[in-house]
């Protein structure tokens, strides 16, 4: 630890590729994100293609990716698509994007800090990240391709016999670095939260995207390691023939394939949370700015958000009510994972009551917290059937669980890094981004959404098993087959879209107009300094003196808002009162 | 001109009593190993407890020379603490000492864990012999990495004690390695315990 200045640096090398400035790791992070967002988004768009017209050789691309079925995706070609969706999506497009780039933005210009608490640590986090993006993509190219057990890699189809490829041992030692890789990060933003605030930054007046930040690294901080020894047995499994969860690896041996099942989701619903918690701090903090409002239940937000946190370490077992499990374990689970609805339900009220008669401007970022408002209640809603025994048995490992899922994590957590991105990129880059083309962004990627996603809930509903080569092949499942033509159409739409974006980043990073430091006139200490912000942040530690919301309070003049940073409303020339009749009969 | 300004929000890392940074995220950073020693325990209590055979451990492990092990293992334990006191009265000397000792502990234990490796494998048990096997070597491969790294993260700061760095008064380096040092201890002695012992 050196608590001294550090002159800014000023190689190529240092600045730029191998920084420890939390503001140019993000920019890494966030880079690295957006490459996998659009890898994961052409597999998933072959998934489709294959859904919509099974066995119909791919138009344009599929001559290259596919020669040897002339074109058309076989059936461990599509298993291959949809476990590196599913994979690239969850920890190498959202995880960098939300935590690795808006965790390392947000956390030290938030609570006023120069940096992060160990910004050599948060270099490496960056490094190792990209190394295993790396062999992740990497393993795409070897013999037998990549990994094809799904993003589960439940054994034994993750054993060396269903999958003998070295594409499947790839898969895990690339996610293994991805946990030791978020192990730093996470360590890092907890040490800094505690260590690093700014006289007067007590955890009640930190931004609610700090609360969600640091809730998703302490649960990072929990469970990826368990989910790391999971997969160092499933390696050695695979190179050893060690036989922990695969039965009769060795005569006599009981090695068992559930008790991955158990180490996996141990982690795996808490990464749920994990990727919804920063998101849901976003969406807080967001609609209060342009609600012009201070946050509806600030403290209760923040309260129900460590509650949920509590909550996910023990409801794991709700992704395995058909494996057999106790019925008595099986309710104690559908119970604990019901108790989750009430926090959650917190958090929508809030979201409600911070807009309910707010002046609403909606910026693009707005749209995408509203998006985010929405999606995500459609993601929870269809969530209390898959967390109740009795129905999810109906529903388990059908395209309503797809529906479901893809609500919650594709576009509630999408939604709320494309609304970060809208809302941070002005200081980040220090351009503004294009308004209109930003809108013109949202709609076409919320309506398509909406789209892909709703119908998959009625297929499931349906009886369509997810993960489905050939839909055509099952009677009953061939009136579902105009729903996934759409479906695959909107899905094209969506990723048509995403261009615009694209475009206006381009545009914008060339051209675009300067931004000032406080273009959103918010309140929180990152719109102190100037966009972007100098090399350690800020040139004296700012002062807080109040919460991280002060929007329209009537004893500031002028304007509707007051920065944390300021110990009194700014001076302000004599103005006569405004005549007190009129306008408030018309407000109320 | 950067020289003059401070950083008012950080703590100064004097007083023990203090926490620093680094001894924080050293703490963090602890409950995360633990966790992964504890996904590999779940793993192993759980195969033990299904498993139709399993051999009663000391038929098949050496306990004596273990306990001898353990023994060696606690031992570096305390010449850490004495390094640790050492630092902060700034004595040199006896941190050198002290850390030398418990590097020296480290590296015995692992020559005595290797000799045990080599003894095991040329009795048959290896990763892929038997769930037995696969777990043993998995469990006590891990934590013999994790003294491993500990060598060489004291030897690191004996360097730089040597060069004249990490002594005196205020200097949390060597309390926060010891942090490091002592958890792996722990370790072992559930290791030892459940898996040599029970």
């Amino acid at each position: 630890m050196h608590d001294a200045h550090h002159a800014e640096p000023t190689g190529f090398l240092s600045r730029v590729v191998f920084s420890r400035d939390h503001k140019v790791i993000a920019k890494q992070f966030l880079l690295l994100g957006l490459l996998f967002l659009g890898l994961g988004g052409v597999l998933a768009l072959l998934i489709r293609w294959q859904l919509a017209f099974p066995g119909k050789p791919v138009p344009i691309v599929g001559q290259y990716l596919f020669s040897a079925t002339a074109g058309a995706i076989s059936p461990e070609g599509y298993t291959m698509l949809f476990t590196m969706h599913g994979t690239i999506m969850i920890f190498f497009a959202i995880t960098p994007m939300l935590i690795g780039a808006f965790g390392n933005l947000c956390i030290p210009l938030m609570i006023g800090a120069r940096d992060m608490a160990f910004p050599f640590l948060n270099m490496l986090s960056f490094w190792v990240a990209a190394a295993s993006g790396v062999v992740l993509a990497g393993s795409f190219f070897v013999e037998g391709g990549a990994a094809m057990a799904g993003w589960t890699a439940y054994p034994p189809l993750s054993g060396a016999t269903a999958t003998p490829g070295l594409g499947q041992t790839l898969w895990a030692v690339s996610l293994f670095l991805g946990g030791v890789s978020t192990l730093m990060g996470a360590i890092n933003y907890v040490t800094t939260i505690l260590m690093l605030r700014a006289p007067g930054m007590g955890f009640f007046r930190m931004p609610l995207s700090v609360w969600g930040l640091g809730l998703a690294a302490v649960l990072n901080i929990l469970f990826v390691p368990v989910i790391a020894a999971a997969l160092l047995m499933l390696i050695l499994d695979r190179v050893a023939n060690t036989g922990f969860f695969v039965s009769g690896a060795q005569p006599g041996s009981a090695g068992d394939p559930l008790l991955f099942q158990h180490l996996f989701w141990i982690f795996g619903h808490p990464e749920v949370y994990i990727l919804i918690l920063p998101a849901w701090g976003i969406v807080s903090d967001l609609l209060a700015v342009f609600s012009r409002k201070p946050a509806f239940g600030f403290k209760a937000t923040a309260i129900a958000m460590s509650s949920i946190v509590v909550l996910s370490t023990v409801v794991y077992g709700h992704h395995m009510y058909t494996v057999g499990l106790s019925p008595g374990l099986g309710k104690a689970f559908m119970s604990l994972t019901m108790l989750i609805s009430i926090p959650s339900s917190v958090l929508f009220l809030n979201w409600l009551g911070t807009i309910w008669r707010g002046s609403i401007r909606l910026e693009p970022a707005m749209l995408f917290a509203l998006g985010v408002v929405f999606v995500f209640g459609m993601g929870g809603l269809t969530g209390l059937f898959l967390g109740a025994i009795t129905t999810d048995i109906y529903l388990h490992d059908t395209a309503f669980v797809v529906g479901h899922f893809h609500y919650t994590m594709a576009a509630s957590v999408l939604f709320g890094s494309l609304a970060a991105i809208y809302f941070w990129f002005p200081k980040m880059f220090g351009r503004m981004l294009c308004p209109e083309l930003a809108r013109l962004h949202f709609w076409f990627t919320f309506l398509p959404l909406n789209l892909v996603f709703f119908p998959m809930l009625i297929e499931g509903y349906g009886g369509m098993p997810r993960r489905l080569y050939e839909p055509t092949s099952y009677k009953y499942l061939v009136q579902f087959q105009p729903v996934n033509q759409l479906i695959t159409f909107a899905a094209m739409v969506l990723g048509l879209a995403q261009l615009i974006f694209v475009w206006n980043v381009a545009r914008s990073l060339w051209a675009g107009e300067r931004a000032p430091a406080n273009p959103w006139e918010a309140t929180t200490l990152e719109w102190l300094t100037p966009s972007p912000p100098p090399h350690e942040n800020f040139d004296v530690i700012p002062d807080v003196h109040r919460g991280p919301h002060e929007h329209s309070r009537p004893d500031v003049p002028d304007r509707d808002w007051i920065g944390q940073w300021e110990s009194q409303a700014p001076e302000t020339p004599l103005t006569p009162p405004a005549p007190p009749s009129d306008s408030e009969a018309v407000a109320v | 001109m950067q020289a003059e300004a401070t950083i008012d929000s950080l703590p100064v890392p004097h007083a023990h009593s203090e926490p620093s940074a680094g001894k924080v995220g050293m703490w963090i950073f602890l409950v995360t190993d633990a966790l992964s020693f504890g996904g590999l325990l779940i793993g192993y209590a759980s195969l033990r407890s299904w498993s139709p055979t399993w051999p009663v451990p000391s038929s098949v492990l050496d306990i004596p020379l273990t306990a001898l092990n353990t023994f060696v293992l606690i031992c570096s334990s305390v010449s850490m603490v004495l390094a640790v006191s050492a630092a902060e009265t700034g004595d040199r000397k006896s941190v050198i000492r002290w850390l030398g000792a418990t590097v020296a502990g480290g590296l015995c234990f692992l020559s005595i864990q290797a000799y045990e490796y080599h003894h095991l494998i040329s009795g048959g048990l290896s990763l892929s012999s038997s769930l037995f096997g696969a777990t043993f070597f998995t469990l006590t491969g891990f934590h013999g990495a994790h003294v491993a790294s500990g060598v060489l993260y004291l030897s690191t700061l004996l360097c730089g004690v040597l060069a004249g760095k990490f002594v005196g008064h205020g200097d949390s380096h060597i309390e926060i390695a010891g942090l490091f040092w002592h958890f792996v201890d722990l370790i072992w002695i559930l290791i030892f315990t459940f898996v040599y012992l029970v």
